[in-house]
């Protein structure tokens, strides 16, 4: 455990935050949404909070501000600020320490910022209003935060509205709001988690550089443990609202006690050797497309192909055109030029013109399984229906065949007359996977697949998704922008940038270098589980993100 | 499930007044249009809410009133309903050349107010049910078009109808299982404000006099029969204003109900 | 030379709005054409003989093609000349230069009371979101919305006239009236007005407020320690300011309905009662012009609200 010392910023003792849930048409519900938590952090440390949605790890980062989202109440506990108890604080005293002696970052800096108000007078209006410095000083501060914080053009960066800079710029913008009125304490709410990987580790960098010039205590809220590794001194694992344990980044990376914890430390280590390659399933060649009433190529000259029973990942960032490309196999956007092989004939490029075994052959899973399922059928109704619609099944053939599925899904029995709503997200995903099997595709295309799950149960669904290619032979054409993701399941590799293949081949190849510089910066941004990975590829780096 | 007060009270309201306006004859004290008491007579126990401007009794006229408001609504309602449903749903799944010449259509329909394009249509075409019904029904149908547009676009880009299609689902399966179902509940709600918006059209219109021609009567009619009363502090003319009002709120506390159980479907904050 | 986008778009949106105000004169002028029946028929009814009809025809220029007849006519409005009435041979632009300034008046009137009460009242009913003072004002609110107009009016009537007695329910306006007699006579239409524009108005105003108030810079701002009367001017206001005038100015057209049925209500002399006698005696050029006049009103108001939600856009007034 972490001493608690008279001298620390932040004391929190056996905080419990409630909730009253009303859903309508139901009693209200009572939630405990945090119990029994415990914090300290002293003057220039930075705590990491880590743990899986609905950990409890936003509203305990709140909860440092005295601040519940939406009628949650900090109702049990010592929140100390400074050496006062806050949690119990009238609105008055609370709004006179807010933004001046703890300020807060935003997941979303672009929907935190003003949209009506340039950037400039909101850096500086916490400083103003709880006159810390006169306006000039706070100015010449902000421009100063801008230049540590490397925005382009610092001195006229804040004339611009938030509409005007990228998602990037605004997230460091937010950071600069946060540090100006010199507060002894920063609440980073998922700072990084919407940006793309390369321009993640840029804002990483850029706030662990500003919290160490500054000497801030800071909270770091994230569910990528890799991420909290480069920026914190101690780190709370969370989970259901409890802590699972706390203790220095170096013990809870190195040697994690709980079982929890060590699952965290070693998810996305999933081995899979590749194998060697066979005859391809599905040959895209020399492929460009555009969308309707544009004239800009989203895919270029793209050719990759997928062998037999094996998995080809496309990687690349938002904008590189890989989900574009799943589009185009599908046919729901027909190329402007180039041919699709399949099973040894030729695709028409157009949905419509497909013939059903076509259709059947080649499945789709997609990212978001909420609304890839039709609410209002149940799980039997969507598993059924290819079976229905494809080989004829009715009756207790077709229920015999949909438990089988759900067998191989590692669901088993009592879900067939299931609402998807009724399910946890990975078994949603799971449900999806076995609608596509339930069809059985010679390929499946999946659409960041496990983007939207938290890692542990993202790392179920590839090892369910590995078992079944072992066992069904069917391939995978999995896109990602992900590479650990990449590493554990991939057989070949595409990388894309700006709508071309930028390097391909066997997994073995793509992922060992000499590098192009893409590569490279996209290989190198992915966070590692390892204390000074941040600083030592920093040093090393050949290309500047395109966040940039 | 609960169903709130406010509902409750608005459902029985609402199947009283249809009820009463389905067994009219049999409920009516007295015929439609024979004066039976001498005029303006005030509340007795003969005349329960008094006699009109010739000597009619008004619970009478009301309930019969109530039997045409409610009919001319109905249909008209059904009918905006079932052909604004029907292009939107068209022009959200077909989209193209049909959704941009179908949505300029009600673009030019909405440019002015339903009651402005009433009155001009009306001052052509005679006046009787068919035609009131017939041009309500028609003006109506541009907002239900626009909703029922919208919610099936919503839907229509959800992955589970691309899934669908990727299957190789026909167009109507698509249509019928995949996004009438969950476009089902905003649009029996609308129903509801369909119906609120017929009654007050075709009350306004019998009050202007251009809408139920005598001996037919409905309850906007009535007003108009009986405004003038109101100079001698005479109240006949508040009866059927009065109610309009109840059955126009009746409706609107049901579909107020179904729609917050429409939104809440989708409520939910994460983390 | 650049031009600024946001110049572009607003000659866009004015050119489009003229665009559809000739399509709508042109749909009302043929639409009245091709319906069955025509303005002889109406005038001469059904028993007519078709030498009578025939005369009449050609009398009104009904034998021209249908084209012809709306550009002549449209020449001919454009010079404020919109034709003789049918019934009476009155000339009708000067008919209704005489009632257009009573309708303004009634309507002006109205909105001058009904906008600040109905941002007074969305503002309460938003700031105590789901109390009583909110949950009273939207069931008063819905219950307005519920009720036609000439319902509403015959209940104000009932109530100030012989509950108790303050007005006179019929609302004489003329000329040499002096301000205060007609703002005397006006009270109890305008009263009605306020009341069926109020409600609407009022619930867009606090729907309004209630979207910004969601967003994700209010918290933003509670997190720097802004009071709530500072979160209200500083971040919510300027950002609600636009979608509450354009509710405002889009609730101006409810107006344009509202006015003709209670001009009809209280024997108001002005355009609504003029029109709505012109239908039932089946006068067609009055119909038409008085029509198009009110559905130009009503598609200028949408374009100015338009315009207002153009020009509030920072990200429209200051582009990347």
């Amino acid at each position: 455990m972490v001493d608690h010392r008279a001298a620390d910023v932040l004391q929190i003792k056996n905080l419990r935050i409630e909730a009253t849930a009303y859903p309508p048409g139901e009693p209200p519900r009572h939630l405990v949404l945090v119990d029994g938590v415990s914090v300290s952090l002293a003057k220039g440390r930075v705590l990491g909070l880590i743990g899986e949605s609905g950990a409890g790890k936003s509203t305990i980062g709140l909860a440092a501000m005295s601040y519940g989202r939406g009628g949650v109440r900090l109702s049990g506990g010592e929140v100390l600020l400074n050496g006062r108890d806050i949690r119990t604080a009238n609105a008055q005293g609370l709004r006179a320490l807010r933004g001046r002696e703890v300020t807060y970052v935003a997941q979303s800096a672009a929907a935190a910022f003003n949209p009506a108000k340039r950037l400039m007078e909101q850096v500086i209006e916490t400083a103003l209003l709880h006159k810390v410095m006169p306006r000039a000083e706070a100015e010449a501060r902000a421009v100063e935060l801008f230049r540590k914080l490397g925005l382009p053009n610092p001195e006229s960066f804040g004339n611009r509205y938030p509409h005007q800079v990228s998602g990037g710029q605004l997230q460091r913008a937010m950071t600069a709001m946060a540090l100006c009125p010199k507060p002894d304490l920063v609440i980073f709410d998922e700072p990084t988690t919407a940006l793309d990987v390369t321009t993640q580790i840029d804002v990483l960098a850029a706030i662990k550089e500003a919290i160490h010039d500054t000497g801030v205590a800071a909270i770091y809220i994230t569910h990528d443990l890799a991420v909290v590794a480069q920026v914190a001194d101690d780190i709370m694992v969370l989970r259901h609202g409890k802590t699972v344990e706390y203790g220095t980044t170096d013990h809870i990376i190195n040697t994690p006690s709980e079982a929890y914890t060590q699952a965290l430390v070693s998810v996305r280590s999933i081995d899979h050797t590749e194998k060697t390659a066979t005859t391809p399933v599905l040959r895209a060649e020399a492929i460009t497309a555009r969308y309707r009433g544009t004239d800009f190529d989203v895919l270029k000259n793209v050719t990759v192909d997928v062998a037999a029973g094996q998995t080809l990942a496309i990687v690349g960032e938002s904008g590189s055109g890989k989900s574009t490309l799943a589009r185009v196999i599908t046919g729901l956007l027909p190329a402007a030029a180039g041919r699709i092989d399949f099973a040894g004939r030729q695709l028409s490029p157009d949905l419509a013109n497909r013939s059903k075994d076509d259709l059947r052959e080649l499945q789709m899973i997609y990212q978001m399984a909420d609304t890839a399922m039709n609410p209002r059928q149940t799980v039997g109704t969507i598993i059924g229906r290819p079976l229905e619609f494809y080989f004829g099944l009715k009756g207790a053939e077709k229920r015999a065949r949909i438990q089988d599925l759900l067998d191989q899904i590692e669901m088993g029995k009592g879900f067939e007359n299931r609402y998807p709503a009724e399910l946890s997200g990975g078994q949603k995903q799971r449900v999806c996977i076995a609608r596509a099997l339930a069809a059985k595709p010679r390929l499946i295309i999946c659409d960041e697949v496990t983007s939207a799950l938290d890692p542990l149960v993202a790392d179920g669904i590839l090892k369910l998704l590995l078992d079944l290619q072992a066992k069904e032979g069917v391939a995978y054409l999995f896109i990602t922008h992900d590479l650990a993701t990449v590493k554990a399941i991939a057989d070949k590799i595409a990388v894309m940038y700006r709508g071309q293949v930028v390097r391909y081949g066997q997994k073995s190849e793509v992922l060992a270098p000499p590098f192009d510089d893409y590569t490279d910066l996209l290989l190198s941004s992915v966070p590692e589980m390892k204390l000074g990975w941040l600083e030592s590829v920093l040093a090393s780096r050949k290309m500047e993100s395109a966040g940039n | 499930m609960r169903i709130p007060v406010s509902a409750l009270i608005g459902m029985a309201l609402t199947a009283a007044f249809v009820l009463a306006g389905i067994f009219a004859p049999w409920i009516a004290p007295y015929p439609l249009d024979s004066a039976v008491g001498k005029v303006w007579e005030g509340s007795s126990s003969q005349f329960w809410l008094g006699t009109d401007t010739i000597g009619r009794d008004i619970v009478s006229r009301l309930i019969y009133g109530g039997r045409v408001t409610i009919f001319v609504a109905l249909v008209s309602s059904m009918l905006s309903f079932s052909m604004g449903a029907f292009f939107g749903f068209l022009a959200a799944t077909r989209g193209g050349w049909i959704d941009t010449l179908l949505s300029r259509l009600v673009d030019l329909m909405m440019a002015v107010p339903s009651l402005i394009v009433a009155l001009v249509v009306l001052s052509v075409l005679p006046l009787n049910l068919i035609v009131l019904i017939l041009v309500m029904g028609i003006l109506d149908s541009t907002r239900v078009f626009r909703l029922s547009r919208a919610v099936a676009v919503d839907i229509a880009v959800m992955d589970y109808v691309e899934a669908a299609k990727l299957r190789g689902e026909k167009q109507s399966w698509i249509i019928f299982r995949e996004i009438l179902p969950n476009a089902l509940t905003p649009l029996v709600a609308e129903f509801g404000m369909r119906f609120i918006f017929a009654v007050l059209f075709i009350s306004t219109l019998s009050f202007l006099g251009l809408g139920i021609q005598p001996p037919l009567t409905d309850w906007g009619g009535m007003v108009r029969e009986n405004k003038d009363g109101l100079v001698y502090g005479k109240a006949a003319a508040l009866m059927p204003a009065a109610a309009i009002a109840v059955l126009a709120i009746s409706v609107n506390l049901v579909a107020d109900w179904i729609l917050s159980r429409t939104s809440s479907l989708k409520g939910g904050r994460g983390g | 030379m650049v031009i600024h986008p946001i110049l572009k778009l607003v000659v866009q949106r004015i050119v489009l709005g003229l665009i559809l105000l000739l399509a709508v004169s042109f749909v009302i002028f043929l639409g009245v054409q091709i319906l069955p029946g025509d303005a002889a028929q109406a005038i001469l009814g059904q028993s007519a003989t078709p030498e009578a009809l025939a005369n009449l025809r050609s009398q009104l220029g009904l034998n021209e093609p249908a084209l012809v007849r709306y550009f002549t006519w449209l020449g001919h409005a454009l010079h404020g000349d919109l034709g003789k009435a049918l019934t009476n041979g009155q000339d009708i632009s000067h008919d209704i230069g005489q009632r257009l300034g009573n309708t303004l008046f009634l309507a002006v009137c109205a909105g001058v009371i009904a906008v600040p009460l109905a941002i007074t009242l969305g503002l309460i009913a938003a700031r105590y979101n789901g109390r009583w003072p909110d949950k009273l004002i939207s069931g008063v609110t819905l219950a307005t919305i519920s009720l036609p107009e000439f319902v509403a009016a015959y209940f104000v009537i009932f109530l100030l006239t012989q509950v108790v007695h303050l007005f006179q329910p019929v609302s004489m306006v003329f000329p040499g009236m002096s301000f205060f007699a007609k703002l005397h006579a006006v009270a109890l239409p305008v009263i009605v007005l306020v009341m069926v524009v109020l409600a609407h108005m009022m619930r867009m105003t606090r729907a309004a407020i209630l979207n910004v108030m969601q967003s994700a810079y209010i918290e933003t701002a509670e997190l720097k320690g802004l009071s709530p009367m500072q979160v209200i001017w500083r971040p919510a206001l300027p950002n609600a300011i636009a979608p509450i005038i354009s509710v405002v100015v889009i609730n101006m057209a409810y107006l344009v309905v509202g006015v003709v049925v209670v001009e009809v209500v209280f024997s108001y002399n002005a355009l609504g009662q003029y029109l709505v006698d012109h239908v039932a005696k089946r006068d067609l050029p009055v119909v038409q012009a008085v029509g198009i006049i009110f559905a130009a009103v009503y598609i200028g108001l949408n374009i100015l609200a338009d315009l207002i939600g153009i020009i509030s856009n920072p990200r429209l007034r200051h582009p990347k």
